[in-house]
């Protein structure tokens, strides 16, 4: 029961940065390294914000600024100087390592005495609950609103949008920004969580983020009508539970990023196969629900 | 309407590979103007339009639309009282979103895109109405995704997308040009009714003679970078393949002769 508890809370918590990355990865389709910064600098920011006192709530919402700024960074860099999108991102997560760095003073503040999020009697698992689904709904209400319209077809064509008289680049340093707030979010929630912030917590982020979209797509993706965002989660939570499952076998904690590299592999490799799930809402529909994977043409 | 004045655009400047397009282009072009635009390969007709959206920017000159000289305006300034459909249909449309969707965006361009709701029901029954006009049965699928549409269907929309914001200049690059011989008619079809009745200006590039004769009031023929042909009014009504394709005849016998000499 603790196991799983732990599964879901860290599930959850991962869950807020794969909808970042499900932003820049999916949507934007622009491969973000930025994450692998930002995450880390979200936890270095709230921590160190922590010690000195501040309202962890005020600290955690800060945490999504530095976030969105970083994203900024690296969009102003693509859009502006024509940095390739891989490239500039790159040199933003490199760039990050220092700053979170100098944010935090040393590699690894420790957050015992500080309050936190969590520190009053609600449970955990019921404030990273809120905050994630909280997120979720916001991030799919955006993707209804006009602005929300443009960053779908900034990913999906990207001569549409400037035929509608709108400046791509500001599309998409504004997502990057959001992505990156959402993955420094999830970066200030993890640090409160397991009560430290350590410089190297952002290594192989974009993987994870990653392997949850991606794992969320392919056992998911015969539910009609679910929301990416949902299966963005869910997968996050699948995620976790694979790596826990795999810690179960005997391998130890070291074997973890091989293991996330193993996960994605076996992911992409059963994408396009159709697996049979125990549950077949394709058949008690009557196969409508077959349009859900239109990426192609 | 339309003045382009004194164009100048250059490619590769200063290497072996210069290659000069227009020198000292110019055209005048009247509001309502529905012109077809044809010429060989290499004769500018793209590049022509392409200077007009602001895809490519020109070296010199001057492009006055309603007035307003848009020669240093970025492409997507441009776009904002300009609308083009390309040859190739998904370039006009998003394909992962629906096309209620689609025309949510296209209704809206020229205005802000902020946090309001991105499809109002409102609209719902006039895009069904203009939907509707394409006799394709587009508006009873408003809710299916651009992905799954044929290329002309994409077109279509495409052609609708780009006209129901009321363009001051529409340019069509070819646009039939990657879809079978009868859903191209259909789709000139198409553009001359919805042209003619919003009484957009619109520049039609073609490759199809007889598009270029049947459809508008006007017809340029572009042969490296300047207009050779230039027919309108009555003129433009009593035009026949054949004499178009004497004046092809023409310059290639030209090109002709200077190559015999070249190498005599």
């Amino acid at each position: 029961m603790e196991l799983w508890l732990t599964i879901l809370e860290q599930g959850l918590i991962f869950g807020i940065m794969t909808l970042g990355v499900y932003i820049t990865y999916k949507i934007l389709d622009f491969p973000d390294l930025t994450v692998d910064g930002s995450f880390p600098l979200g936890a270095a920011v709230a921590a160190s914000l922590l010690q000195s006192g501040i309202n962890p709530f005020i600290a955690t919402i800060l945490s999504f600024g530095a976030g969105a700024l970083a994203g900024g960074v690296t969009g102003i860099l693509h859009t502006k100087l024509k940095i390739t999108n891989l490239l500039s991102s790159i040199l933003v997560m490199i760039g990050l390592y220092s700053i979170n760095l100098r944010v935090m003073g040393k590699a690894n503040i420790p957050l015992f005495q500080e309050k936190t999020i969590f520190t009053n009697d609600l449970m955990p698992i019921y404030i990273i609950a809120f905050i994630t689904i909280f997120m979720k709904i916001c991030l799919d209400l955006f993707l209804k609103t006009k602005l929300g319209f443009l960053l779908k077809a900034t990913g999906d064509n990207p001569k549409l949008i400037t035929s509608l008289g709108i400046d791509i680049g500001t599309i998409k340093i504004m997502a990057l920004m959001l992505a990156n707030g959402l993955v420094a979010l999830s970066g200030a929630i993890m640090a409160q969580h397991q009560r430290f912030a350590d410089v190297g917590m952002g290594t192989g982020v974009i993987v994870m983020g990653l392997a949850a979209i991606i794992l969320g797509e392919t056992v998911l993706k015969n539910i009609p009508f679910i929301y990416a965002t949902t299966m963005a989660i869910i997968g996050s939570i699948l995620y976790k539970a694979s790596t826990a499952f795999a810690l179960k076998l005997g391998f130890p904690a070291t074997d973890l990023k091989l293991i996330t590299a193993i996960i994605v592999v076996i992911a992409l490799a059963l994408r396009y196969k159709d697996i049979k799930l125990p549950w077949r809402f394709k058949e008690l529909l009557g196969g409508g629900s077959s349009a859900t994977n239109t990426e192609s043409i | 309407m339309l003045q382009i004045q004194n164009l100048y655009k250059t490619f590769q400047r200063n290497t072996i590979n210069e290659k000069t397009i227009f020198s000292n282009f110019k055209v005048d072009i009247n509001k309502g103007d529905f012109i077809t635009v044809i010429g060989s390969n290499g004769a500018g007709k793209s590049t022509l339009l392409n200077l007009i959206s602001g895809a490519i920017q020109a070296d010199e000159g001057n492009i006055i639309l309603n007035k307003k000289d848009l020669i240093q305006l970025p492409e997507h300034k441009r776009s904002k009282i300009i609308s083009r459909v390309f040859q190739d249909p998904s370039f006009g449309t998003s394909p992962s979103m629906t096309i209620l969707e689609n025309l949510s965006m296209a209704v809206n361009k020229g205005k802000k895109f902020n946090l309001s709701m991105g499809v109002y029901k409102e609209n719902i029954p006039r895009f069904k109405e203009v939907l509707s006009q394409l006799s394709l049965g587009l508006e009873n699928m408003i809710d299916t995704k651009v992905g799954m549409l044929s290329g002309g269907q994409r077109q279509a929309l495409s052609l609708v997308m780009a006209t129901i914001s009321n363009p001051d200049l529409l340019l069509l690059d070819e646009h039939t040009a990657a879809l079978d011989p009868k859903t191209s008619e259909r789709i000139v079809e198409l553009t001359e009714k919805i042209v003619l009745d919003k009484n957009i200006t619109t520049l039609m590039v073609t490759h199809n003679l007889h598009q270029a004769i049947n459809q508008g009031n006007r017809l340029l023929m572009l042969h490296q970078g300047e207009i050779i042909l230039d027919i309108k009014g009555e003129e433009k009504k009593s035009l026949t393949i054949e004499k178009l394709l004497s004046y092809f005849d023409k310059i290639q016998d030209n090109q002709f002769i200077s190559d015999r000499l070249l190498f005599s």
